[in-house]
């Protein structure tokens, strides 16, 4: 008994030790990549890690949301390999990681648009960026002062640390102006996920709020949007975001601090690729590649 | 003799280690108390190198683009816990009045288990609850704009506070002594005039240190209010702010420290906030135990 386990023990030992780059590769992963960062972008990370591993047995990787913020303060601490984000990295925190011995390296990944949505018991159905703006600042508080019933406006916005909220008020609040010091109008609720920003915009009938349009669903409506009173209101999709036409529409990226080793870039390569791309489809965001 | 004489100093040789043992036991958590509060320090102090005082003790919050005005955290806190108080203790007084004076034998034995259990549920289960049930429900019978408001984080910090305050109080009736009652029956009053004339009134001081850790309890709880008081940073500029979002101390740290990269102003700050609910609580807790010793040097003099 003792000598027939330990022949199997030792058969076992040499498969192991077998010839680099056989037939049979190992089926427990030996490379792991930490991905952390923007909630917008944590089920389309998911899905690509999940199709990614399938195909490369010998890749775990690892991704947890937080927001962008989370993923950039990560990538500053060099505690990720890559770190997604729903907005463009600032040059301060460039600055912090240059201090720490690196630059991080850019990758465009995806594309989002916002979608603008409001109770399906409100009337309005479309707005223009200054309108939005006007109500996002509390200088319009009534529904009435856009087309609507007379009804207080209720604000709905992701917390502070979202990608989506930073990107909102530079292209929506302040209309891309960056001298323009407006901010969110104080009392706009700050909600910590975007289930909970949908919960309340389904609800009350006072809601306005914004989401990635991923993360939209049936039980609210979209508003068209307008670039100003002259431009046609247009809603968001796939094809209006790469046409351009759509105007709150932006770029997703993922960061890695340097330049990545070989299994990040493969797997970056990877997203990139039609396969990659597909999945960007499939989950509701705007792919790279038309 | 001399083998008395070894076990005793066998046994006094095993009880130095116990003593030794229970004594670090205890000074470790003074040590541990006083770590936690230097690392706070360490961490909130450099606020003041960062941020001029007029920002900090302004009254807009918007970290990210530099506005740390602190006092709408402080009193979005500070209105949330006076209405948690305000459903809190009637509620929990009664309720422990009611246990300990009035509720016949079964009563008292089905109700102290509930509500023991309402005191292990967690608070991210009562968040949801409000979330989902209590907020709709309070903007539509109350024609609110949002049902996102101080008074729902209120409603569900008093259910949080109410086990606490119920549980300290009933233990403070019912150590009142028999007599007491005895002899107000027998002077002819009715079992309200006793309860309110005699028994509340003696057991004072106990009720009030039950309030007191109930309100620390609720000050302190943060899952439930981020779920529902909507987080918007306003000043809350009278009474009617019960009805409208407000954003916690609490909430806060918890919803900003994860993006925060570390010795940035906005880290020192979120620890600066985490002093100031130190400080409250400390004082919170200290008012309390200041009503215990009073109590008890009052009853030293009568005994004496």
């Amino acid at each position: 008994m003792m000598k027939y386990l330990l022949t199997i023990s030792l058969i076992l030992l040499l498969a192991a030790c077998g010839p680099a780059g056989g037939e049979e590769t190992s089926s427990s992963p030996s490379i792991y990549i930490e991905n952390k960062g923007s909630d917008t972008l944590v089920n389309l990370a998911l899905a690509w890690t999940e199709r990614y591993q399938s195909m490369h047995p010998e890749v775990r990787l690892s991704v947890t949301g937080g927001g962008s913020g989370t993923g950039i303060a990560a990538l500053m601490n060099n505690t990720v390999d890559i770190a997604n984000a729903s907005r463009k990295i600032k040059q301060e925190e460039i600055d912090m990681a240059t201090s720490n011995g690196f630059i991080p390296i850019e990758f465009i990944v995806a594309r989002d648009a916002i979608g603008i949505i409001v109770n399906h018991e409100n009337p309005v159905n479309q707005l223009t960026m200054q309108q939005l703006a006007d109500i996002f600042t509390g200088r319009i508080d009534n529904w009435a002062e856009v087309g609507g019933n007379d009804l207080q406006i209720v604000r709905v916005s992701r917390e502070t640390n979202s990608g989506t909220h930073v990107y909102f008020l530079e292209v929506v609040i302040r209309l891309g102006s960056s001298e323009s010091m407006d901010i969110f109008a104080r009392d706009t609720l700050l909600l910590p996920s975007s289930e909970g920003i949908i919960a309340e915009v389904r609800d009350n009938p006072h809601a306005i709020g914004y989401d990635g349009l991923g993360y939209i669903t049936d039980e609210v409506k979209v508003i068209a949007i307008a670039m100003d009173d002259q431009s046609a209101y247009i809603l968001p999709s796939v094809e209006t975001v790469n046409e351009g036409s759509y105007p709150i529409a932006r770029d997703l990226y993922m960061y890695t601090p340097g330049e990545p080793p070989a299994p990040v870039k493969d797997y970056i390569t990877w997203i990139l690729s039609p396969a990659g791309q597909e999945l960007v489809r499939e989950l509701g965001f705007v792919p790279i590649t038309p | 003799m001399p083998e008395i004489f070894e076990r005793r100093s066998r046994e006094s040789h095993g009880e130095w280690v116990i003593t030794r043992l229970i004594q670090t036991a205890g000074y470790s958590s003074i040590f541990f108390v006083l770590m936690i509060l230097y690392f706070l320090l360490a961490n909130g102090l450099p606020v003041m190198k960062d941020v001029s005082l007029s920002n900090l003790f302004s009254t807009v919050w918007y970290p990210i683009e530099e506005y740390y005005g602190i006092l709408p955290l402080i009193l979005g806190s500070l209105v949330v816990t006076l209405g948690a108080a305000l459903i809190g203790v009637p509620l929990g007084i009664l309720t422990a009045v009611y246990i300990s004076e009035i509720a016949p034998q079964w009563v008292k034995e089905a109700l102290k288990p509930l509500i023991e259990i309402l005191a292990g549920i967690p608070s991210v289960v009562l968040g949801f609850l409000g979330a989902i049930v209590l907020s709709p429900f309070l903007r539509e019978s109350l024609n609110l704009p949002t049902g996102l408001t101080a008074l729902t984080g209120s409603i569900l910090l008093g259910a949080i506070a109410i086990p606490t305050i119920v549980s300290i109080s009933e233990d403070a009736l019912n150590t009142v002594p028999r007599a007491y009652r005895e002899a107000a029956l027998a002077l002819g009053t009715t079992r309200w005039q006793t309860i309110w004339g005699v028994t509340v009134p003696a057991a004072r001081s106990g009720i009030l240190m039950a309030i007191m850790l109930g309100i620390g309890r609720s000050i302190g709880e943060t899952m439930t209010v981020m779920m529902v008081t909507g987080n918007a940073p306003v000043m809350p500029d009278s009474l009617g702010a019960l009805f409208a979002p407000i954003r916690t101390m609490t909430a806060t740290i918890a919803s900003e420290m994860g993006e925060v990269s570390g010795g940035s102003p906005h880290y020192h700050v979120l620890f600066f906030i985490g002093i100031v609910l130190f400080l409250i609580t400390l004082g919170v807790n200290v008012m309390a135990s200041r009503i215990a010793f009073r109590q008890r040097k009052r009853s030293e003099r009568v005994l004496s």
